[in-house]
């Protein structure tokens, strides 16, 4: 067969425009960001389905009370880490990774990554990880410990299996993997940018990716850290006592560690979705970014201050009092600076002109729910609060309405925004517009009921519950199945449109302003065909019509 | 548009886009940044079951005895003589003398692995002598057993740190006895440096907190 391509997709030696299996090897081998990126959605894309998967099983569990669609209750114990795993480590961040890969290089006005080998290899360390992590499934061994994995329950006592040693070592590797990635966007961003591209001049996305690096680059190796830890005391049982108070170990050591990294992770998870959504919301208004300046120190102040918080996570565990209120004012002044973004945003939209195809309905709709997300969080912060609401689905609905309705939205205005970019043609815009609607109310259906499902004490992670939630458990876990079923719509979209969508020009959605508008859809490989340059913006809100013609820095 | 586009190469604008160093060089730094992370995750491991009340934490200088400290302060020393003879080869690669720089890089190398040796004898030593419990249920530990396994965790992180350096150094004198790396290529010898330099600087901590505070 004949491969035909445009653009960085296109065969690169006279051998692999016949011969699939060689166009392939050259996809696989590929040093340029831009595959690299198409590489990780993919990935991602299995990733997430797979963790849908493993959701809409505990939900069918948990339609009804008692045991019916699970007859083993340790199998059932296992999901709720499982899923966690697949979706944070495998997922979302290589989702994120992945878009940033291909649009970052070009925002800045650069050929390729700093590192482009170091690229690849990132990449290719996440499927072995992802088959140690999951391991357990097919030796009949899943650790049941959460995605936590807190000793003494994870230690070679309760959890005396291998698929407990893979999943540790599987996080290691990804770890290690998203700290390469880190290490070359840093690179990336910090000397590659072209003539004209000052640290303030730079496209809000590439900021939050920037930010995102500093804090995977400073929080996942003590996650590494403690996983190794822990590796040895289940390796050397009788040498290592790092976690088991027996030996004279501490448990909430672990938790410690655990949450210096796991809190800034929720950054990590959520930053980038921020920089996309900036860069929708000024497109589809056609208005530049309300207080740019505010927007990129607010993003350092929330990474700043996610180094100081971890311990919210660990009020119950019996910290001292003065500790705990620290850490609940730590946690209640994020607030700030997120909602300066919010607001930014809103005024970013106010007076603007505002067209709302469908990665303009993801991030408004993200605007509110994420909001809501926000709000359960400042609630659960309060020490005397929290303490009541510790492991109940209170809990599950916060984090759901912070990773579901912030990450995975701002992924979708993401990847609906830049779809034309990566692939040259539009998607369709009415299967779009069907999938956003199913899934903003689905999320909804599925998780703000969990708000009182753990207001009235039902407790995460279990089995079985008290008959009095069957109804509301029901209404979940159908909003569960529907939205899962939903998210096929958008595969579908992404496939059909990828070969028959409407062929998109340069600036797709004309209003485009930033580099990757510029220039062809899909890009060249090494994306610009002479030096770019960028004509400094002038990022003052002055009103529509702004000094200094905005649209145009790179002539082809 | 051509013109103005010429003229904005024409400007020297280095300083404002970059940050005037090599990518590798850049690159190395943040990954310096994560290593130091790792260890400070360790370090901070250690400090918390230490200083614990009712640790049963013994004093290093009595746990070791004299002439293990005695012992690995020379280890110390010979990882900054170490530490020092590349600095030596990057300088007299700077000068363009290979001869010099390459033997200087066989120093390099030599002083990792009698550090790495002297490490090897010093365990073999505890886990024979000072720890029988750990394979042996007979025996039981005269203090707290984290003593050892922090030990063993700190010092075999960084030993392991030792030995991707002193590969790597390898690479780089195969590099300079091949040619392959000319008076030109400071850069990659100076991006050696820093990870040798670092791993130094690590050990100095690691030998403060574990043998001598």
């Amino acid at each position: 067969m004949e491969i035909k391509a445009k653009g960085y997709l296109s065969p690169l030696t006279e051998e692999a425009k016949t011969s699939l299996w060689v166009y392939l090897k050259e996809w696989a081998c590929t040093t340029d960001a831009k595959r690299i990126g198409i590489m990780y959605l993919l990935f991602a894309t299995f990733m997430a389905i797979w963790g849908g998967i493993l959701s809409v099983i505990i939900r069918l569990e948990l339609a009804q009370h008692g045991p019916d669609l699970i007859m083993d209750a340790s199998f059932y114990n296992a999901l709720p880490g499982m899923h966690a795993t697949a979706m944070i480590f495998f997922f979302i961040i290589p989702a994120f990774t992945g878009v940033a890969n291909f649009v970052v290089p070009i925002q800045i006005g650069a050929p390729d990554m700093a590192f482009p080998k170091l690229n690849n290899a990132a990449f290719w360390i996440l499927p072995p990880a992802a088959i140690l992590t999951f391991a357990g499934f097919f030796m009949n061994s899943l650790p049941e410990f959460g995605w936590t994995a807190y000793p003494p329950l994870s230690n070679s006592v309760y959890s005396p299996i291998w698929g407990a040693d893979f999943w540790v070592i599987g996080l290691i590797l990804v770890g290690v993997s998203s700290t390469l990635g880190a290490v070359n966007f840093l690179a990336t961003v910090f000397n590659m940018r072209c003539k004209g591209m000052k640290l303030f001049q730079l496209p809000l996305f590439t900021w939050a990716m920037t930010v995102t690096s500093f804090l995977i680059l400073a929080a996942t190796p003590v996650l590494t850290s403690a996983l190794l830890m822990l590796t040895f005391e289940r390796m050397f049982p009788g040498v290592f006592y790092f976690f088991n108070p027996a030996g004279g170990g501490d448990p909430i050591l672990y938790q410690h560690l655990f949450w210096f990294y796991s809190h800034p992770a929720v950054y990590i998870m959520i930053l980038p979705g921020f920089g996309m959504v900036s860069e929708v919301i000024q497109v589809f208004s056609r208005k530049h970014i309300f207080g740019y300046v505010l927007m990129v120190w607010s993003m350092i102040a929330i990474a700043v201050l996610g180094f100081l918080v971890w311990a919210h996570h660990m009020f119950a565990t019996g910290i001292a009092l003065e500790i705990r209120v620290g850490f609940m004012f730590l946690t209640m002044l994020i607030a700030v600076p997120t909602g300066i973004k919010i607001f930014s945003w809103l005024a970013t939209m106010w007076g603007g002109s505002i067209k709302f195809d469908t990665p303009m309905l993801f991030a408004t709709a993200f605007l509110g729910m994420f909001t809501i997300g926000g709000l359960s969080g400042v609630v659960v912060a309060a020490v005397p609060v929290d303490i009541q609401l510790h492991d109940t689905y209170y809990v599950v609905a916060h984090i759901h309405y912070v990773l579901v309705a912030g990450s995975l939205m701002t992924a979708f205005a993401g990847v609906y925004f830049w779809f034309p970019k990566f692939t040259g043609r539009f998607y369709n815009e009415l299967l779009g517009k069907v999938h956003f609607w199913l899934t903003a109310i689905f999320i909804n259906v599925t998780f703000f009921i969990q708000h009182w499902l753990g207001m009235k004490g039902m407790p995460r992670r279990y089995y079985d519950y008290d008959p009095s939630f069957e109804l509301a458990n029901l209404i979940s876990s159908v909003g569960s199945v529907v939205l899962f079923l939903a998210q096929f719509i958008f595969i579908a979209n992404m496939i059909w449109s990828w070969r028959n969508g409407k062929v998109a020009e340069d600036n797709a959605w004309k209003d485009g302003f930033t580099l990757e508008w510029q220039i062809t859809s899909p890009p060249d490989h090494h994306n610009f065909h002479h030096e770019p340059y960028w004509k400094p913006l002038i990022r003052q809100h002055v009103g529509p019509d702004q000094p200094g013609g905005l649209w145009h820095r790179y002539d082809d | 548009m051509a013109s103005q586009n010429a003229s904005l190469a024409a400007d020297s604008m280095i300083g404002e886009e970059s940050l005037g160093v090599t990518n590798g060089k850049l690159g190395m730094w943040a990954f310096l940044v994560m290593d130091a992370m790792t260890f400070a995750g360790l370090l901070a491991g250690y400090a918390r079951l230490r200083w614990t009340p009712g640790s049963d934490w013994p004093l290093p200088i009595e746990a070791f005895g004299f002439t293990g400290i005695q012992l690995t302060a020379l280890n110390t020393f010979i990882l900054i003589c170490s530490s020092v003879s590349m600095v030596h080869v990057l300088a007299e690669q700077m000068r363009g003398n290979m001869e010099r720089a390459k033997k200087w890089m066989l120093f390099t190398i030599f002083g990792g692995l009698v550090f790495l040796g002297i490490q090897g004898f010093e365990w073999t030593h505890l886990i024979m002598d000072m720890w029988p419990y750990l394979f042996d249920e007979g025996y039981e530990a005269a203090y707290s057993v984290n003593f050892a396994a922090t030990f063993f965790i700190l010092t075999g992180f960084h030993g392991m740190h030792v030995s991707v350096g002193v590969i790597y150094n390898v690479i780089i004198y195969l590099g300079l006895r091949s040619g392959k790396i000319t008076k030109d290529d400071t850069s990659v010898v100076e991006i050696a440096g820093l990870y040798w330099h670092f791993v130094d600087l690590v050990w100095i901590l690691v030998f403060t907190f574990v043998y001598l505070i």
